[in-house]
C-alpha cells in the first residue's frame, strides 16, 4: 500500500499540467503544418517534401519585414502572402509538367526543391540564429511557472486558420471547386473547374499556411535554414498516423504526437522524447496501417 | 498495291557478337579501365574515384528496390550508417583489428537494421512506403545521435584502417591502390550478384510486384515475404558501402544516417537511371563530378547544391529515365 502511494505522490500533477498545456500549444502548430501537407497531398496526390523548407522560408521573409515594419502581424500576414505566390510560381515551374506521372516523381522533384530551398537560405542568411522576438509580452502565473500569453495565442491562432480553412473548404465556391477536384478529377474539369489552376491554389495556400505556422513558431524556435527538417518529419508522422489527406485526423494526430512527446519530456530529455512518437508511428503501421482516424474521420 | 522487288540480293547473314558477349566484352573493358585508373591517376583523384565506387554501390543497392521493386527507399541511409558502425565497432572492440570481421560485423549490423525496417516498412506501399522508410532513417539518426557512450554521439568514431590480410597468406597495409582495388573488386562482385539477383527467378517476381502487386498476389506468390527479403537484400549491399566507408575514411559519423544521404541515393538513382544497376553508379559519379567542378570553379563556399538541385528537377521533367535509361532493355536482356 506504501508503495502505491510514493508511485502516486511521485507523479508529478503540476508539471503534467503545464506539459499538457505545452503539447497543445506545439501541436496547433504541428498542426498546421501537417494540414497543409495533408491537404497537397489529399487533392494533387503530391508528398510535398518541400514542406518544412516553406515553413523556414516563412519564418526568413516574416523576420525580414518584422526588421523593415516592427510590427510582428504585417510580418506574419506579408510572409504568408509572400510565400503562397512563390509556392504557386513553384507548382507552375516543377510540378505542373508532372501532372498525371507518377506520383514519385513529385517526392523526388520536392525534394529538390527542399534541397535547393534549405541552400538558398543558408547561402543567404548564414548559420546565424534569428530570433523573432514575442509580439505579446503578457505573463499568467500557471503553478510555479509564470506562462507567456503569446503561447496560447499561438495555439488560438492556429485553430482559427485551421477551422476557417474548413469552414472554407465547406461552403467558399473555390473551396467546392477543391472538393469536386479531390472527388473526381475527369469529372470537375468536364463541369469547367480549372483543375490545373486548382491544384496551383491549392499548393500556394499549403505553402501560405506553412509560411504563417513559420512566423508563429518563430519566437518559440530559432530560425535557421535547417529549422524546417524537424517540423516536416514530425509533420509526415502526423500524417500517416492520422491518415494521409485526413483533415481532421491530422490535427488530432498532430495534439496527440505532441503531448506524448512533451510528457515523455518529463523525464528524458526533448531529444530523446521524439522517440516516443516514432513508437507511436510503429504502432499505428502495425495496427492501422491507413491511419488511426481513418474509419471515423471523413475528408 | 506495291509490289516487294524481288531482284534484291538476299543480304548474308552478319556475323554479329551475341549479346552475352557484348556484355562480358564491355565489362571488361570497363573493369580494365578502373583497374589501371589508379596507376595513372594523382592521388586526389584515385580517393575520388574510390568514393564514387562506394557511394555507386549504395547507390546500387537502392535501385533493387526503386528500380525493380517499384519501392522508393528513403531509408538507405539507415543500412548505410549500421554498417559503418558495425565496422567501427569491430575494429574498435577488437585488437589487431580484422578486415573481414570488419565487413562481417558491419553486415551483421546492417542485416539486423533491415530487417526491422522492412518488417514494419514493407507494410505500406508506394508514397507510404517512401515516407514510413524516411521516419525510420529518422529514428535510427536519433538514437545514434542521442546513445554518446556507445557511438561517440556528434563526434562520431574514429579508428585506424585494417590490414587487407589473408589468413595465414598475405598481410600489408592498404595504400590508396589496393584500397581502390579491393573496393573495385567488391563493387564489381555486387553488380555481378545483384545482376544474377535481378534475372532470376526472385527478381522476376520483384519486377512483377512492380509492374502489378495485385496480380502478383492474385497469382498466388507472398507479396510480403518477397518484398521484405528485397528490402533485406538491398540493406545488405548497402551496409557493404557502409563498410567500406568506413575503411576508407577511418571514421563512423552519425550525419551519413541522417535522411539525406538516403535522399542523395535517391537522386543518384534518377540521375543515372533506375532498373539498370549500373545507372546509379553513373549518376553517383556524374553528380559528385559536378559538385567537384562547382566548387573548383566557384570556390569552398559556393551553395553547389543549388545548381545541382535545378539540375536534378529539369533532369526529372524532361529525362525521367536517367542517363543511362536508353540502355535499360538492353542492360536487363
Amino acid at each position: 500500500m506504501n508503495a502505491i502511494a510514493d508511485i502516486v505522490q511521485a507523479i508529478p500533477v503540476d508539471q503534467i499540467l503545464i506539459q499538457t498545456v505545452n503539447g497543445v500549444v506545439a501541436g496547433m502548430i504541428l498542426a498546421l503544418v501537417a494540414s497543409g501537407l495533408t491537404l497537397i497531398f489529399g487533392i494533387m496526390d503530391v508528398v510535398n517534401f518541400a514542406h518544412g523548407e516553406l515553413f523556414m522560408l516563412g519564418a526568413y521573409v516574416g523576420v525580414v519585414v518584422i526588421a523593415l515594419t516592427g510590427n510582428f502581424w504585417v510580418g506574419l500576414i506579408v510572409s504568408s502572402a509572400t510565400v503562397a505566390l512563390f509556392g504557386a510560381a513553384l507548382q507552375i515551374v516543377t510540378l505542373r509538367p508532372l501532372i498525371g506521372r507518377d506520383p514519385l516523381t513529385t517526392i523526388l522533384a520536392t525534394f529538390g526543391i527542399s534541397l535547393i530551398l534549405q541552400n538558398f537560405a543558408l547561402w543567404e542568411f548564414g548559420t546565424t540564429v534569428r530570433k523573432i522576438s514575442e509580439p505579446i509580452s503578457g505573463h499568467f502565473p500557471l503553478f510555479y511557472l509564470t506562462y507567456p500569453w503569446y503561447r496560447i495565442v499561438i495555439a488560438a491562432l492556429s485553430g482559427a486558420i485551421i477551422a476557417g480553412f474548413w469552414l472554407y473548404l465547406k461552403h467558399g465556391k473555390y473551396g467546392i471547386w477543391i472538393r469536386a477536384t479531390t472527388q473526381d478529377r475527369v469529372m470537375a474539369q468536364a463541369m469547367g473547374i480549372p483543375v490545373p489552376w486548382v491544384f496551383t491554389g491549392v499548393f500556394a495556400l499549403g505553402a501560405g499556411m506553412a509560411a504563417a505556422s513559420g512566423v508563429l513558431a518563430a519566437p518559440l524556435v530559432g530560425v535557421t535554414h535547417t529549422m524546417g527538417l524537424d517540423w516536416v518529419l514530425k509533420a509526415f508522422i502526423v500524417v500517416v498516423v492520422g491518415g494521409m489527406g485526413n483533415l481532421a485526423g491530422s490535427v488530432a494526430a498532430a495534439i496527440l504526437i505532441s503531448l506524448l512527446e512533451s510528457y515523455a519530456a518529463i523525464w528524458v530529455s526533448p531529444a530523446q522524447a521524439v522517440i516516443v512518437s516514432f513508437v507511436a508511428l510503429i504502432l499505428t503501421l502495425l495496427f492501422r496501417p491507413t491511419g488511426l482516424f481513418a474509419a471515423t474521420a471523413g475528408k | 498495291m506495291s509490289t516487294a522487288p524481288l531482284e534484291r540480293p538476299i543480304p548474308l547473314k552478319k556475323v554479329a557478337l551475341s549479346h552475352t558477349a557484348v556484355f562480358w566484352l564491355g565489362f571488361c573493358a570497363v573493369m580494365a579501365l578502373l583497374i589501371a585508373a589508379p596507376l595513372v591517376l594523382p592521388e586526389f583523384w584515385r580517393r575520388f574515384l574510390t568514393e564514387i565506387l562506394i557511394w555507386g554501390l549504395l547507390a546500387m543497392s537502392s535501385d533493387l528496390l526503386i528500380g525493380y521493386t517499384g519501392m522508393v527507399s528513403f531509408g538507405h541511409s539507415v543500412f548505410f550508417g549500421l554498417g559503418m558502425y558495425g565496422a567501427a565497432g569491430a575494429l574498435l572492440a577488437i585488437s589487431p583489428p580484422n578486415l573481414w570481421l570488419a565487413l562481417l560485423f558491419g553486415l551483421a549490423g546492417a542485416a539486423g537494421a533491415a530487417l526491422f525496417v522492412a518488417y514494419f516498412s514493407t507494410r505500406t506501399r508506394d508514397i507510404y512506403f517512401a515516407i514510413t522508410t524516411l521516419i525510420f532513417s529518422q529514428i535510427f539518426y536519433v538514437i545514434i545521435f542521442t546513445w554518446t557512450s556507445v557511438t561517440g554521439g556528434e563526434n562520431g568514431l574514429l579508428f585506424s584502417r585494417p590490414h587487407f590480410s589473408i589468413p595465414f597468406l598475405y598481410d600489408a597495409r592498404f595504400t590508396t591502390a589496393t584500397m581502390h582495388w579491393f573496393v573495385l573488386a567488391v563493387v564489381a562482385g555486387s553488380y555481378l550478384i545483384l545482376r544474377r539477383i535481378t534475372q532470376s527467378p526472385f527478381g522476376m517476381v520483384l519486377q512483377s510486384i512492380r509492374e502489378n502487386e495485385a496480380r502478383t498476389r492474385a497469382i498466388g506468390y507472398s507479396v510480403e515475404r518477397y518484398k521484405i527479403v528485397a528490402v533485406m537484400l538491398s540493406g545488405l549491399f548497402a551496409g557493404l558501402a557502409g563498410v567500406l566507408y568506413a575503411i576508407q575514411n577511418e571514421f563512423a559519423a552519425p550525419d551519413f544516417v541522417y535522411f539525406i544521404t538516403s535522399g542523395d541515393t535517391v537522386i543518384w538513382n534518377v540521375m543515372g537511371g533506375i532498373g539498370t544497376l549500373v545507372g546509379p553508379i553513373v549518376g553517383a559519379g556524374f553528380f559528385q563530378l559536378l559538385r567537384e567542378m562547382l566548387s573548383r570553379v566557384f570556390g569552398d563556399q559556393f551553395p553547389y547544391l543549388i545548381p545541382l538541385g535545378v539540375v536534378f528537377i529539369v533532369m526529372i521533367i524532361f529525362l525521367p529515365q536517367g542517363l543511362l535509361g536508353f540502355a535499360r532493355r538492353w542492360l536487363n536482356k
